[in-house]
C-alpha cells in the first residue's frame, strides 16, 4: 500500500539557498510523524508544501494517492496548527472555532452543534465566548486544535506547537497533543527542533539536516544508532573520536586506531573496511567511570581520563574529562558515588569504560558538522577558564 | 505596587495633560464657542456686529437653497471617503506586504505631493481637466466625453480633486494599521477554507478596522468643510457648504450668517465623529471590562 502522503523528489530554492532538497518521503496513514532538525533545515518549508502555502521547485506532493502540489491551502483537506496559534483576535473563542465550518457554509445548526462538542472536548465550554486575547497559552493551544479538528481534516499539521509556552506547560501538552492523536486517529504531522518532543510523541522521527532528511525511523532507532554524525550529534550528546579502521576482527566488529588510545573495538554496521577514516561516536551515559583498573575483557574498551568538571543535576551527575587530546561528556545515574566518603571530584584519575557495541562508528562528517560538534568542548573550555583549571596534556 | 504607582500616575496626569488641555481650551473650546454666540448676534450695515442677541440668523437658514448645498455637502464628502477606503485599503494592504526598503520607497510615494502646496497641486488639476488639455482631447477622441463638454466646474470634478487630495490621508492610518497586523492570520484563514478574498473580507478589514475608523474620520472631516477644492474646480452648481461660509464671510460681510453655518457644519462633523469614537469606545470597555 502507498503511502498516506508523499513527497516525491521535492525542491524548493530561497534566492540561491536550497531550503527543501530532493526530498522523498512517505507518511503513513494515521501516523503521528515529527520532522526534527534545526532552525533552517527545511522542516517547516516541507509542512508548508504540504498545507499548501509553498509551492515546490521541483517535485510533487500526494495525499492520498492525489496529486494536491497545485491545490491552493483552502481546497486541502489539511489543517494547521500554527507556531502562535495564529487565533483571529477579533473573534471569540467561540467563533474562531466556527470559523472552517462557516466558510465552507454549512447549515447554522450543524455548525452550532460541532462546535458544542469541541467545546465540550478542550473543556472551554466556560470560556467559549471569551476573546483570544484573555485566555492563557495552553487554552489558545486548544482552542487553535478544535479550529483545526472541527473541519475533520485527512492531517493535522502542527508547527512547532509547543515553542510558545513555558516548561510545564509545554510537558502536560505533550501529553494532551498525545492524547487527541488516540482520539481523532487521524495523521499528524509535527514540525519540531525540540528533540525531546520528537522522541517523546512521534511513531516515527526524520531528522533533517540542510534540506535533506539525514535519518528516517522510529524514536528508539535515530537515538541508538544515528545513520550520521548530524543526527548523532543532533539527538542527545555524543562523544565523537576520530580515527582510522585498523583491523577487521568479526563480521561485526573493528578495531580502531585512534590517537592516544590504543586497540579500541566498534561495532561495524556500515561495512567500513581497513584504512577507512571514521568518526567513533559513544554517548555520555554509555560510559561508565571506575577508580579502579577494570579486569580485561574482550568486549570492553577502557582509557585512562583525568575529571575535569563534576556537574550535579539531581536525576544524573555529568563528568567532564580529559582523555588524551578529547574532552568526554559522562553521565552517570546516582549510586553511591554521591554519598561517598571521597566521591570522584576534580582532577581525579579514574577509568573509563564502555561496551564495545554502545560505540557506533560514522564515516567521516561534513565540515558542516563540525560546528555543531564543537559545542560541548567549548563548553568545558569556558567552564575551564571559569575555574582555573590548568591545561591537561 | 502596581496600585500604588497607579494611583501615583493618576494624582500627577492633570498636570500633564495640562499644556495640551490649555492648548485646546485657548485654540479650539473658546474660539468654537466664540463663533456658536455669533450666531446669535445681529449685524450691523458696515458687516460688523452689533450689540444684543437675535434669532433672526438661525431663521435666515431657512434658505431653500441650503438644504441641497447641504444635501451635496454630505453626499460628496461621504462619496470622496468611500472612494479614498476603497482605494486605499488595497494600497495599504500592499504597502505593508512589501520588503522594507521599497516599502519606505512607496510611503515616500504617498507622501512626495504634500511637498508641493495645496493651492500648486489644485491649479494642476485644472490644467489637466482644461477644455483645451490633453486629457478632455482624448476623452473626446474615444467619445467618452462630448467635444463640447467640460471636465470642470462640476460635481464631479470636485469628487475627482477631493479624492486626490484626501487619498493620502487615507492611506497612511489604514498602512499604520497594515503593517501591525499579523498576516499569518490570513495564511490561517486560507488553512480553514477561507478563499482569498474571504480571507481579505472576514479577517484583514476587522483586523485594521481602527485603521479604518481613523481613515473615515480623517477623510470625512476634512472634505464636509471642503472650500478651495470647489470653489477652484466646481461651479455654481456643486457649491458646498464651505464656499457658501466664504461668500457669507468676505462677499457678504455677513458674520452671523456665516457663523451659523459654520455651527451647523461643526454640528454635522461632530455628531458622526463622536458617534463612531463613542463606538469604538464602548466595544474596547466591553473587551477590557469582562478582562478585569
Amino acid at each position: 500500500m502507498p503511502d498516506f502522503i508523499q513527497f516525491e523528489d521535492v525542491s524548493r530554492q530561497y534566492g540561491g539557498v536550497r531550503a527543501v532538497d530532493h526530498v522523498t518521503l512517505g507518511i503513513r496513514k494515521g501516523e503521528f510523524f515529527s520532522l526534527l532538525g534545526p532552525s533552517g533545515c527545511g522542516k517547516t518549508t516541507l509542512l508548508r508544501m504540504l498545507a499548501g502555502f509553498e509551492r515546490p521547485d521541483t517535485g510533487r506532493v500526494l495525499l492520498d494517492g492525489v496529486d494536491i502540489t497545485e491545490l491552493p491551502p483552502e481546497r486541502r483537506k489539511v489543517n494547521t496548527i500554527f507556531q502562535n496559534y495564529a487565533l483571529f483576535p477579533h473573534l471569540s473563542v467561540r467563533q474562531n472555532i466556527a470559523f472552517g465550518p462557516q466558510v465552507a457554509k454549512r447549515p447554522r445548526r450543524e455548525v452550532d452543534d460541532d462546535v458544542e462538542k469541541m467545546l465540550t472536548l478542550i473543556q472551554m465550554r466556560d470560556h467559549a465566548d471569551k476573546r483570544i486575547d484573555q485566555i492563557s497559552g495552553g487554552q489558545k493551544q486548544r482552542v487553535a486544535i478544535a479550529r483545526a479538528l472541527i473541519n475533520k481534516p485527512a492531517v493535522l499539521l502542527l508547527d512547532e506547537p509547543l515553542a510558545a509556552l513555558d516548561l510545564k506547560l509545554r510537558q502536560r501538552m505533550l501529553i494532551e497533543l498525545d492524547m487527541v492523536h488516540d482520539q481523532v486517529g487521524i495523521t499528524f504531522v509535527f514540525v519540531t527542533h525540540d528533540q525531546g518532543e520528537a522522541m517523546s510523541l512521534a511513531d516515527r522521527v526524520a531528522v533533517m539536516n540542510a534540506g535533506r532528511i539525514d535519518q528516517l525511523g522510529r524514536p528508539a532507532e535515530i537515538y541508538e544508532a544515528p545513520q550520521t554524525s548530524f543526527v548523532a550529534a543532533f539527538i542527545g550528546d555524543s562523544n565523537f573520536f576520530e580515527g582510522v579502521v585498523a583491523e577487521t576482527l568479526d563480521a561485526e566488529h573493528v578495531r580502531l586506531s585512534i590517537d592516544g588510545f590504543h586497540d579500541l573495538r566498534a561495532f561495524n554496521d556500515k561495512n567500513l573496511r581497513v584504512g577507512d577514516r571514521v568518526v567513533l561516536s559513544v554517548r555520555p551515559e554509555k560510559i561508565r567511570i571506575l577508580r579502579e583498573q577494570p579486569a580485561p575483557s574482550p568486549d570492553h574498551n577502557v582509557a585512562r581520563a583525568v575529571v575535569d568538571d563534576v556537574i550535579y543535576l539531581g536525576t544524573h551527575t555529568r563528568y567532564w574529562l580529559r582523555s588524551a587530546e578529547y574532552r568526554l561528556a559522562v553521565e552517570q545515574q546516582h549510586n553511591r558515588f554521591v554519598l561517598d566518603e571521597k566521591p570522584i571530584t576534580w582532577k581525579d584519575e579514574v577509568w573509563l569504560q564502555w561496551h564495545a557495541d554502545d560505540g557506533f562508528m560514522l564515516e567521516r562528517y561534513a565540515e558542516s558538522d563540525e560546528a555543531l560538534m564543537a559545542i560541548p568542548p567549548q563548553r568545558v573550555g569556558e567552564l575551564d577558564a571559569a575555574a582555573g583549571v590548568d591545561e591537561h596534556g | 505596587m502596581a496600585e500604588s504607582r497607579g494611583l501615583l500616575r493618576r494624582r500627577h496626569e492633570p498636570w500633564i495633560t495640562l499644556p495640551s488641555l490649555l492648548w485646546l481650551i485657548v485654540l479650539f473650546a473658546v474660539p468654537a464657542a466664540i463663533v456658536f454666540a455669533i450666531a446669535f448676534k445681529p449685524t450691523d450695515p458696515f458687516g460688523g456686529i452689533a450689540a444684543g442677541w437675535t434669532l433672526h440668523t438661525l431663521q435666515s437658514l431657512g434658505d431653500p437653497n441650503y438644504p441641497a448645498i447641504l444635501w451635496r455637502t454630505i453626499w460628496l464628502a461621504v462619496l470622496t471617503t468611500a472612494i479614498c477606503l476603497l482605494l486605499a485599503t488595497p494600497t495599504a494592504y500592499f504597502i505593508a506586504r512589501t520588503p522594507v526598503r521599497q516599502r519606505n520607497l512607496l510611503l515616500l510615494a504617498v507622501v512626495v505631493p504634500f511637498w508641493t502646496s495645496f493651492l500648486v497641486r489644485i491649479f494642476a488639476w485644472k490644467v489637466v481637466l482644461h477644455p483645451d488639455g490633453f486629457v478632455k482631447h482624448v476623452l473626446a477622441a474615444l467619445h467618452l466625453v462630448p467635444a463640447d463638454g467640460s471636465l470642470l466646474y462640476h460635481a464631479g470634478a470636485v469628487l475627482l480633486v477631493l479624492v486626490y487630495t484626501e487619498l493620502p490621508f487615507a492611506i497612511l492610518p489604514l498602512y499604520a494599521a497594515a503593517e501591525k497586523f499579523d498576516f499569518r492570520l490570513l495564511e490561517a484563514a486560507r488553512d480553514l477554507g477561507a478563499g482569498p478574498l474571504r480571507s481579505f473580507w472576514s479577517v484583514f478589514l476587522p483586523g485594521i478596522r481602527r485603521g479604518l475608523l481613523t481613515a473615515t474620520l480623517v477623510t470625512l472631516i476634512p472634505a464636509l468643510g471642503s472650500y478651495v477644492v470647489p470653489d477652484l474646480v466646481g461651479g455654481p452648481t456643486s457649491e458646498m457648504l464651505g464656499n457658501k461660509i466664504a461668500q457669507r464671510t468676505f462677499v457678504d460681510r455677513n458674520l452671523p450668517h456665516a457663523s451659523a453655518l459654520s455651527a451647523l457644519l461643526a454640528l454635522a462633523v461632530l455628531v458622526p465623529s463622536a458617534f463612531a469614537i463613542t463606538l469604538a469606545r464602548g466595544k474596547r470597555d466591553a473587551q477590557s471590562g469582562s478582562e478585569a
